[in-house]
């Protein structure tokens, strides 16, 4: 029996033995003289998994009595966590080394935090969802302060992991109440008892804690507020890996516990995930306009992002997860490009974070403005590129799901996000320039990334490269 | 019997709970805290749990109450001065604090556990009887919760991987000893013997 299982977590595993492996050979060899190395083996080890995952598992089964479920539906996240958590970390190689943080313990951190994202859209059970949320969390909130002489690294650090224990006792809390409801933590013990006779008010009152803790890892407001200043402190690749991965293994793991758990009590969460999808929107199209600084304006659009991310689940409709989970496809393609933009920003070598900055910075770099432009047009939304086709699909699956309040408040938040997105655009090509240029150059690595994530939004208008099939499947495993 | 010890247990956990929270003196809560630990393990003992009541006492009062101590009593932390800021937010806290438990009080008033609940809470661990308790908690953590477990262990690994990361600090600026430069020493290499002329130096 437990062979058959461990098969089934066998990419689990290789990873976490990779991740111990490359610890203790990085301890007693060259310590952080062997961290550019394993930064690459890592990365091309979730590659591998993502390939392996992504062309093997034919149908849905679940190990270990159901705690841990493999179907279409995780397989899809998986793919997305492990594709963007790589290319996260091969960008983040230069800037790390160059500012003395490039530490052997890094990339074993974001392997063992993939890890546990991977269990998170995995769960099927209470306790594997708590495990692999605590797994992620705790190896983030410390690469988060990797950069330990600077006062606001640590802050950031700090603020995460206060914020985040806060929010997983919330979540602890309306497990166990759950829990004292169902009798049982698996998730199809607690479906059962969900749609067997009525929601009880215990249950209610454990869902929506749940729901809070979960919209905490999302960011969805008002769980946002540690949001911008983790953002701003960490250091820019590790901004750039919680801007991505985390964020996919968060929302999957909350539409598997709507739907696997509660997916009997659809009209009982649907208004609760509305309001937060609607405040998350409309609170981080609105706060952002007055940021200066370009990392705390991608944490606001992440909130915007995950706002729109919500609506999709909001519809509780098989249609609206395949909307989230192209949506979620899509925000991390722009964001890994995004980021290696601001990543290659620096003057003398310091990186800049300030938007002022980029005055006219489409004379020096065409390319890259260019390539700038396209991101940011997509993460507005502007038709023809790809941002527009996904919050398309949100907002179709809003209204199909009976919300058009929330479809037409979507479309108003979209068109204020777009103001800030279009500031940017705006130094770029017409803004002052400053006397003090940015430096031009940088890594291929960065460029290639930019240049890559920008073209895939121009070309993947023509079938979104088939994400749409894919994450048809995996929501027709999760909804059914 | 049992139910005059339960009572006595259960008072106690919660006296010590309490005096936790609001006694002044940081070394007193810790104490406090101790006396907690001490009756839920006798609480767990009322249970049948033995093995759980002896692992809160070795692992909680003889490990982690002691650590709290010893930090608690080695770092200079004005705990009185770090309560001034609570005065002012006591009021907000409270109200807070009453409807959430008013709130808490509708929920379990209305308490209802699902038709089928009890059917779906049949313990997974063999009956008391058939086995004891560490070997029935063996069976469960090695096999049904395998999985679990061994994600403990690498949430475990990560909170290590991180203290080393966040605290250690190789400094350059120390000469360290290293013993096998030390035996490896050759007297021939490392000093010279030279015949010196009274009254002339080197």
């Amino acid at each position: 029996m437990i062979s058959a299982d461990l098969n089934i977590i066998l990419p689990e595993i290789v990873l976490a033995v990779f991740a111990m492996l490359a610890l203790i050979g990085a301890v007693y060899t060259g310590k952080d003289k062997l961290a550019p190395v394993l930064v690459w083996a890592s990365a091309a080890v979730m590659l591998l998994m993502a390939i392996w995952i992504g062309t093997t598992g034919g149908q849905d089964q679940t190990a270990f009595w159901g705690m841990f479920t493999d179907d279409a539906f995780a397989r899809f996240a998986k793919v997305a966590i492990l594709l963007s958590a790589a290319v996260v970390l091969l960008m983040s190689e230069g800037y790390m080394s160059r500012h003395g943080l490039l530490r052997f313990e890094y990339p074993v951190l974001v392997l063992l935090s993939v890890v546990g994202m991977m269990v998170m859209v995995s769960a099927g059970d209470l306790m594997t969802l708590y495990m692999g949320l605590e797994l992620q969390s705790l190896a983030l909130y410390v690469v988060a302060s990797l950069r330990r002489d600077s006062e606001r690294s640590t802050e950031a650090g700090l603020k995460y992991f206060v914020l985040g224990a806060l929010s997983s006792g919330l979540l602890l809390y309306g497990a166990s109440l759950v829990y004292g409801f169902a009798g049982t933590t698996l998730f199809s013990g607690v479906i059962a008892a969900a749609t067997e006779g009525h929601m009880s008010l215990g249950l209610l009152i454990g869902l929506v804690l749940m729901i809070s803790g979960l919209a905490f890892k999302v960011s969805a407001v008002p769980f946002h507020m540690w949001t911008p200043d983790v953002y701003e402190g960490s250091p820019t690749p590790v901004t750039a890996f919680f801007a991505t991965a985390p964020k996919v293994a968060a929302m999957g793991l909350f539409a598997r516990l709507l739907f696997d758990a509660f997916g009997g009590a659809i009209a009982d969460w649907s208004q609760v995930v509305a309001l937060l999808s609607l405040l998350s929107m409309f609170l981080g199209a609105i706060a952002a306009i007055g940021q200066r600084n370009i990392k705390r304006l991608m944490a606001y659009s992440s909130i915007t992002h995950m706002g729109f991310a919500l609506m999709g689940l909001a519809a509780g409709t098989a249609f609206g997860v395949q909307a989230m989970l192209v949506y979620m496809a899509i925000y991390v393609t722009m964001n890994v490009g995004t980021f290696a933009f601001i990543l290659s920003l620096s003057r003398e070598g310091q990186p800049v974070t300030d938007i002022g900055a980029l005055g006219m910075y489409s004379k020096r770099e065409p390319g890259k403005a260019l390539a700038m432009l396209v991101l940011l047009f997509s993460l507005a939304g502007v038709p023809p590129l790809v941002g527009f086709f996904g919050k398309l699909y949100v907002l179709q699956a809003a209204y199909g799901g009976g919300l058009a309040w929330l479809a037409v408040a979507g479309v108003i938040a979209s068109v204020i996000s777009a103001y800030y997105y279009l500031r940017i655009v705006f130094f770029m090509y017409f803004g002052e320039e400053r006397e003090e240029a940015l430096d031009t150059g940088g890594s291929p690595v960065l460029w290639g990334c930019l240049m890559v994530s920008a073209f895939l939004m121009v070309a993947g208008v023509v079938n979104l490269f088939g994400v749409e099939g894919a994450a048809a499947a995996a929501a027709a495993t999760l909804v059914n | 019997m049992t139910v005059f010890a339960f009572y006595l247990f259960a008072l106690c956990t919660i006296v010590g709970g309490l005096f936790t929270v609001i006694s002044r003196n940081p070394v007193h809560s810790v104490l406090w805290l101790i006396l907690a630990f001490l009756s839920s393990a006798g609480l767990f003992v009322l249970l049948g749990a033995e093995f759980v009541a002896m692992l809160l006492v070795i692992v909680y009062v003889g490990a982690v109450a002691v650590l709290f101590l010893f930090v608690v009593m080695m770092l200079d932390v004005d705990f009185a001065e770090l309560r001034a800021g609570m005065a002012k937010y006591m009021p907000l806290a409270l109200l807070i604090g009453v409807i959430l438990l008013m709130q808490l009080g509708m929920a379990f008033g209305a308490w209802e556990t699902s038709e089928i609940a009890a059917t779906q809470l049949s313990a997974p661990a063999p009956l008391a009887a058939e086995t004891q308790n560490t070997a029935a908690l063996g069976l469960l953590l090695y096999d049904r919760y395998f999985l679990l477990f061994q994600l403990a262990g690498l949430i475990l690994l990560v909170a290590m991987i991180g203290a080393i990361v966040l605290t250690l600090r190789h400094r350059q600026d120390v000469k360290r000893q290293n013993v096998l430069a030390q035996m490896y020493r050759d007297p021939k290499k490392a000093m010279e013997l030279r015949d010196v002329k009274p009254g002339q130096g080197l």
